[in-house]
């Protein structure tokens, strides 16, 4: 599933293959192998505790992976952590500033450990595309929880590095906020910056140049959304009209429907065989309710997943 | 590569310089308990004790002695207990606790004194309390010349100058090793170091696990010596503060004498704090959370003060806990504090006891180094 898009001569920002971890005896990342290629905006998704994080941590050298080998940057990610540390950029899902520093005093100190010439200036224009120069003062505990992501962000970009891996970077920041983040990380990889991004936003999903869905620590699919999309074999109806509540309950009784997924007003009812599901709704509907055939979404998609790994490896 | 980047260690203390800054717990630490210690230890020992049981015996029966008896009954600083006509009763009243002191005015006291003999009244003391004693030795002095004074008139008038022509002397019965309220304040810049330092940075580096920001300063390219390092440095400045405030308490506040060299003491003052602090930092890397450290922290506490020599006279211990001893760093620095303030030694003669702090210190930073975590695992 590896897309053939890309030219094969080019070498992968992050390349890592059977990379294994457990706690006690627990296996929370289960043989996952992925390929990153340069200048890509990579989302990873999964439900929680599926372990996303724990796979970042890895990538970056704050875990020690229990089997698996591979390269970050071109780095061994067991034996070359330091030189990997210098060139990523890692935001970690908690908060992971001092609160009883100010945001500048953070970002100096930030500039200060990755050695960056000209600390002054570069901290200043940091504070500036934050747009926090009135508030560069006051202690990084006292801000709110959304401007605190917005404060990590910009603190691991400060060194310029070649691969950011954020998790969860816009959990708690505002529509507007989201999307000039989105703009900046587009920006940025147009300029060649890859971006390994966790996420539970299906729109920010759809943004990304590709993705990963995992559960349970394994790899569940992989590809550009239309190849997830695609290779999930997944077919929706959309089904509007008539007593929602009702007919979500009769329909999963059904043999050949999978899911439903409530959608406001819709209903995305989801199988993998069309002649079965069509026949399902035939019989379960009354004739007040109106059903139609669309494209299957990445939301249906993940659920599908997720309930089909819960059959699996739970 | 790995190599020791002084920008990093840099980056480091400045933010533990900024942190301790706003961290009022830590500043009402680093002030507060040597305060509270001064004062426990200072003043609850009292400095001036009064009305001690005091009790008479007199084996001279002139004029001189009557006055000396007269006198002490007059005193504020002793309670006049009764008077014993041997030695057996006098060592008997201090066995029981009746008396803290007897006074003995000796045969033939008024001839001697007569005769320009100088001869010697004894204070025989309880000095478990030795600050008592050493008032009750003051004040004896006192009274004697006092009543001297008064009583050497006429023709015996040129016995009045100097030397006197009586001396007290104190034949401690218990403690002979008189630890005094001068061991004391100097002992306590060694205790109050030691306990301060090793709580404060024991918390240094469980607080960053706790706190969450360990993450983060793992995925930076910083390494553990600057980070153990950096953490370091901030607080040798407090222990500075600390030696000092201490040290100025107990010049103005308590009359230590101090006979030695300040630098000296301030110089090695260096390699014990910064033992200390490789102590704080050692349990902070081996402690899971920041109540283990403080748990670590007493731990080590308590036997830097009963074994090294602060509570109990060092030699009086059994040898086992001199091993013991030998090995805290405090008990060498007592030394050396009580040996520059007190007896005025030099450099020559405390090198001896800088050996084993710095061994220690060196120890324990490399265990701390080994130690600290560099995964999250
Ligand atoms: N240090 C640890 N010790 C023990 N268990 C851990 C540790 N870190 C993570 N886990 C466990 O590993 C699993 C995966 O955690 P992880 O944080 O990687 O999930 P995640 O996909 O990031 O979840 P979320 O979306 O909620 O952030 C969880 O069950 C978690 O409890
Ligand atoms: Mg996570």
């Amino acid at each position: 599933m590896t897309g053939p898009t890309a030219a094969a001569s080019v070498e992968p920002i992050i390349d890592v293959q059977g990379l294994t971890k457990s706690f006690g005896t627990k296996v929370v990342v289960d043989a996952i192998s992925m390929k990153v290629r340069p200048g890509e905006i990579y989302g990873f998704l999964g439900p929680n505790g599926s372990g996303k994080t724990t796979f970042l941590r890895m990538l970056c050298g704050l875990l020690r992976p229990d089997a698996g080998t591979g390269t970050c940057l071109g780095y061994d990610i067991l034996r070359e952590t330091r030189e990997i540390k210098r060139r990523v950029g890692y935001m970690t899902q908690r908060f992971g500033h001092y609160e009883d520093l100010t945001i500048r005093e953070n970002l100096e100190f930030v500039a200060r450990v990755y050695g960056l010439p000209r600390r002054r200036e570069v901290v200043d224009e940091a504070i500036e595309r934050l747009g926090l120069e009135a508030r560069q003062n006051q202690l990084a505990g006292t801000l709110s929880g959304g401007w605190k992501q917005r404060l990590a962000l910009a603190a691991c970009m400060l060194h310029r590095p070649q691969l950011l891996l954020l998790d969860e970077p816009t959990a708690g920041v505002d529509p507007s906020a989201r999307r000039d983040f989105w703009e900046e990380i587009h920006q940025l990889a147009a300029e060649g910056l890859t971006v390994m991004i966790t996420t539970h936003y299906m729109d920010e999903a759809e943004r990304c140049h590709r993705l990963a869905y995992i559960a349970y620590g394994r790899l569940m699919t992989e590809g550009t959304v239309r190849e997830v999309v695609d290779d999930a074999g997944l077919v929706t109806y959309l089904v509007q009209g008539g007593d929602q509540q009702a007919i979500a309950a009769a329909l999963r009784r059904e043999e050949a429907v999978q899911q439903t997924v409530a959608f406001g007003e819709d209903l995305h009812v989801s199988g993998h065989d069309r002649a079965a599901l069509e026949a399902a709704l035939r019989d379960a509907l009354g004739g007040d309710v109106r059903w139609r055939p669309i494209d299957s979404g990445l939301e249906d998609v993940f659920i599908s997943l997720m309930r089909r790994a819960e059959d699996n490896f739970r | 590569m790995s190599v020791f980047s002084f920008t990093r260690f840099y980056a480091v203390i400045a933010k533990e310089f900024v942190q301790m800054r706003r961290d009022r717990l830590t500043f009402a630490m680093v002030l507060g308990i040597p305060l509270l210690q001064l004062v426990l230890f200072g003043f609850a020992i009292n400095s001036d004790p009064r009305h001690l049981p005091t009790a008479l015996l007199v084996q001279d029966r002139g004029r001189l002695s009557r006055s000396i008896a007269q006198a002490m009954a007059n005193s504020d600083y002793f309670d006049f207990e009764r008077e014993v006509s041997t030695e057996e009763e006098a060592h008997a009243l201090i066995e029981r606790g009746e008396a803290q002191f007897v006074l003995q005015v000796p045969e033939n006291f008024e001839r001697d004194v007569l005769r320009g003999d100088r001869p010697q009244v004894l204070v025989l003391a309880d000095a478990t309390d030795p600050t008592a004693t050493n008032v009750a030795l003051g004040a004896t002095e006192k009274l004697l010349s006092r009543v001297l004074d008064d009583e050497l008139s006429g023709p015996n008038a040129w016995l009045r100058s100097s030397p006197p022509a009586a001396v007290a002397v104190v034949h401690a019965a218990y403690n002979p090793e008189a630890v005094t309220q001068y061991n004391i304040v100097p002992g306590l810049m060694a205790v109050v170091l030691t306990m301060t330092l090793v709580l404060i940075t024991g918390l240094a580096i469980t607080r960053e696990s706790e706190r969450g920001t360990m993450e983060n300063l793992l995925a930076t390219p910083v390494l553990p010596a600057e980070v153990i390092l950096g953490k370091i440095v901030p607080f040798i400045l407090v222990g500075y503060v600390q030696a000092g405030l201490i040290l100025i308490a107990g010049r103005y506040l308590f009359q230590v004498p101090m006979v030695g060299s300040i630098p000296l003491l301030l110089l090695v003052t260096f390699v014990f704090v910064v033992a200390n602090l490789a102590v704080g930092i050692t349990f902070s890397t081996l402690a899971r959370n920041q109540l283990q450290a403080m748990q670590m922290g007493f731990f080590f506490f308590l036997p830097s003060i009963l074994l090294s020599g602060f509570m109990f006279p060092f030699r009086g211990m059994p040898v086992w806990a001199q091993y013991l001893g030998e090995v805290l760093p405090i008990t060498h620095f007592l030394r050396i504090v009580r040996g520059i303030l007190l007896k005025g030694s030099g450099l020559a003669a405390i090198a001896p006891e800088i050996v084993p702090i710095a061994l220690f210190a060196l120890v324990a930073l490399t265990i701390g180094l080994v130690r600290f975590r560099r995964t999250l695992d």
